[in-house]
């Protein structure tokens, strides 16, 4: 089994003794509610998903991320894992001192030690991860909006947060566990945020040739307007692995995390959480986790060769296309004929026959996987 | 904002110019940071997996991977 990010899971989940002792005193502690993306981040971390980190960066891990890349032990770490506060807050605490996270509910999610407060630069911290500073891409939208200042320190996670997809959810802990009981040895993980048409069947289904087990492992959190809603996603997705996948070849789990758009350093981030569930390869496809134009097509592709201490194996693959010449999908590598002959794996054109209630052809989508999402009465975030 | 810490090390002058010569044209854009790549390689490759599950919890995750239907 490959070995987790740094050596060891993580496992920040405190048991029912060391719940009630800590609540017990928690009654005077300072108490601080965080939106729903940072409760999943406390539950990534608590469960060994953001391995080998054990709570939200202090200020020397914080800024060699952002400069390096690299946690200050020189692991590749690419994404910023903070927790932001106002000044307010900040002023009332101190190195040593523990807090109460809680989700917007009120209901207790961990106890956070404060190690570190510190100021940041949101500019700076734009440039590097997301290698823009407009305020118009989505991740920098967000950076905008965060409080000023970062608290560093390891956190115990007290309860884990509700979800209606709890069917779904698997622990690195679990899905190493499911591999084992498959007799997977070598698993490919895909990284998805839209429903599957048919350039994402091809995918998954090329680089299953060459490994034992696929694990689809759609995000689940706030994504742009626009984007499938889980729901939809989840559900095509089963429908997709019931009608055209062997069932001891592939399985579904999700990811609660937002999605970024870093591009580049999110292809990193994605592989590194890959590693931590147990599969040794990943997919990485066109423009992957980009948007708009910030990202060079296959900027995600090229920047893992900085990281030849990943321990997981890119996969790497060109955009597909259905060619109706060669009547089969193919890729510029793979076809002779001209663009003419090539229809393109749009996400706008599917979307947008969806949207007007069509069923897209058959060379792009599973028919049984487009009738399920229009059976959602809105299957997009508004 | 920090900068990335160094130290020296040292590497026999002959296999300091092979290298030299054979990062010419390439990525690399000095030679330290051509042994700085191999040596994260090689270090990767020695990574030990530490992860043991005690008999207990793997019992119960296989219980609840049943329940949900992933394995039978």
């Amino acid at each position: 089994m490959i070995s987790p990010h740094g050596g060891k899971l993580v496992n920040r989940v405190l048991n029912v003794p060391e719940k009630e002792a800590v609540l017990e005193q928690s009654s005077s502690w300072l108490s601080l509610t965080i939106d729903p993306d940072l409760v999943s981040d406390v539950e990534n971390i608590a469960t060994g998903v953001y391995s080998p980190l054990e709570g939200f960066l202090n200020r020397p891990d914080f800024e060699s991320v952002l400069k390096n890349m690299r946690l200050k032990s020189d692991l590749p770490w690419t994404v910023p894992i903070v927790l932001d506060v106002s000044r307010e807050m900040a002023d009332k605490l101190e190195p040593g001192q523990q807090i109460l996270l809680r989700a917007e509910d009120s209901q207790p999610v961990a106890v956070m030690t404060v190690e570190d407060i510190y100021d940041y630069d949101k500019e700076e911290f734009s440039r590097q991860v997301y290698a823009t500073t407009d305020p118009k891409h989505p991740g920098v939208a967000r950076v905008l909006q965060m409080k000023e200042v970062l608290l560093g320190g390891k956190i115990d996670l007290l309860n884990m947060p509700v979800t209606p997809y709890d069917r779904y959810r698997l622990s690195p802990k679990e899905t190493r566990i499911l591999f084992k009981e498959k007799g997977w040895k070598t698993v490919v993980g895909f990284q998805t945020r839209n429903t599957p048409h048919l350039g994402h069947e091809y995918v998954q289904k090329t680089a299953l040739t060459f490994t034992d087990g696929l694990f689809i492992n759609p995000v689940i959190g706030r994504k742009k307007k626009g984007d499938f809603k889980d729901e939809v996603i989840l559900a095509s997705y089963e429908e997709l692995i019931k009608n055209y996948y062997l069932k001891e070849r592939a399985v579904m789990a999700i990811l609660k995390m937002e999605m970024r758009y870093a591009g580049p350093r999110e292809a990193i981030h994605h592989a590194i959480i890959r590693k931590n569930f147990g599969c040794t390869h990943i997919i990485i496809g066109r423009d992957h986790a980009g948007v708009g134009n910030y990202y060079h097509p296959y900027a995600a592709q090229e920047i893992f060769e900085e990281f030849p201490d990943l321990g997981i194996v890119p996969l790497f693959f060109k955009s597909f296309f259905f060619c109706r010449k060669c009547n089969s999908i193919e890729n510029e590598k793979t076809c002779p004929h001209p663009s003419s002959e090539h229809i393109q794996f749009s996400g706008t054109r599917i979307r947008d026959l969806l949207l007007k209630g069509e069923v897209p052809p058959p060379e792009l989508m599973r028919p049984e996987v487009a009738r399920i999402i229009l059976s959602f009465e809105n299957p997009f975030n508004e | 904002m920090m900068e990335k810490e160094f130290t020296n090390i040292s590497i026999p002058t002959s296999l300091y110019k092979k290298i030299e010569e054979k990062i010419k044209g390439t990525e690399f854009t000095s030679v330290s940071s051509y042994v700085a790549k191999v040596l994260r390689e090689s270090l990767s490759k020695e990574e030990e997996n530490k992860e043991v599950f005690s008999a207990e919890e793997e019992e119960k995750i296989k219980e609840r991977l049943k329940a949900l239907g992933y394995i039978d």
